[in-house]
């Protein structure tokens, strides 16, 4: 099932509902990588909150979401990993070191807002 | 639950039925009373199990099943292919080694999900993994 991306703003969302095929995570990142450059993004939050199970796939899938998210310029943070999720992804061994979390949409938007600034990018005060 | 031990039997084939395993194993570990942590550590082994079918063997079967022994129970995760086998199973179990272009992290990391691990494999006739996992005494 296609993942529904919301535009607010400069920020792209992303709210994943329900569990993901493999094909499903590929053409959320296709779909991200080409909308960020429409939009002019300055971020992506990619939003778990709904998944159960975070796999090795889903893992690399997200972290070269934010590796191209970067390239384009903008920043991707992922937010709403459930505690056990995060359990699980230790164990399997997934820690996303390099990717940017925060604990929901919320901190997440509150981040970019950060990132964006430190970065300097933008110019003028932020939207 | 004095009911007969419970199975279900999922055929995997695309990707779909990577998550349908995983889905059916969880609801099963759920019927069986297993913490919600254990449950998705299960869920989580077995996507990694059935998508080494799919990527590998092409098609097999996931057999999801309650198990009781020495007085314990838990949920015995079983994956079959006949796919090409592996070739050097102690590699297989490292991290970061890969012949598929993957992270390198699925088997070895299954094997940290859960409490019992065994993999059986003969080059050019298939794979078979079992692992369990035991519900707190």
């Amino acid at each position: 099932m296609p993942v529904p991306i919301l535009k607010q703003g400069s920020v792209l969302i992303a709210s994943i509902q329900t569990a993901l095929t493999d094909t499903d995570v590929l053409r959320l990142q296709n779909k991200l990588i080409e909308q960020v450059g429409r939009y002019r993004s300055r971020g992506i939050v990619v939003d778990v909150a709904a998944i159960d199970v975070m796999d090795s796939f889903v893992a690399r899938s997200l972290r070269a979401i934010a590796q191209m998210t970067r390239l384009r310029g903008a920043e991707m943070v992922l937010v709403g990993i459930q505690p056990e999720v995060a359990f699980a992804m230790v164990q399997l061994g997934t820690s996303l070191e390099d990717v940017h979390t925060a604990l929901d949409l919320e901190e997440g938007l509150a981040l970019l807002e950060s990132l964006g600034g430190e970065a300097g990018r933008h110019g003028g005060p932020g939207s | 639950m004095a009911a007969p031990a419970a199975e279900v039997r999922v055929e995997i084939a695309s990707d779909d039925d990577v998550v349908a395993a995983r889905q059916a194993g969880r609801r099963l570990a759920e019927q069986l009373g297993l913490a919600l942590t254990d449950l998705t550590l299960i869920a989580t082994a077995i996507s990694e199990v059935a998508r080494n079918i799919t990527a590998y063997a092409g098609c097999g079967e996931i057999v999801v099943r309650q198990i009781e022994q020495r007085g314990r129970s838990g949920v015995e995760v079983v994956a079959r292919d006949e796919g090409p086998g592996i070739e050097d199973i102690e590699r297989a179990l490292q991290d970061g080694y890969t012949t598929g272009g993957g992270l390198g992290i699925g088997l070895p990391g299954a094997r940290r999900l859960m409490d019992d691990f065994a993999i059986s494999s003969h080059v050019g006739r298939g794979t078979t993994i079992t692992m369990t996992k035991w519900a707190p005494a």
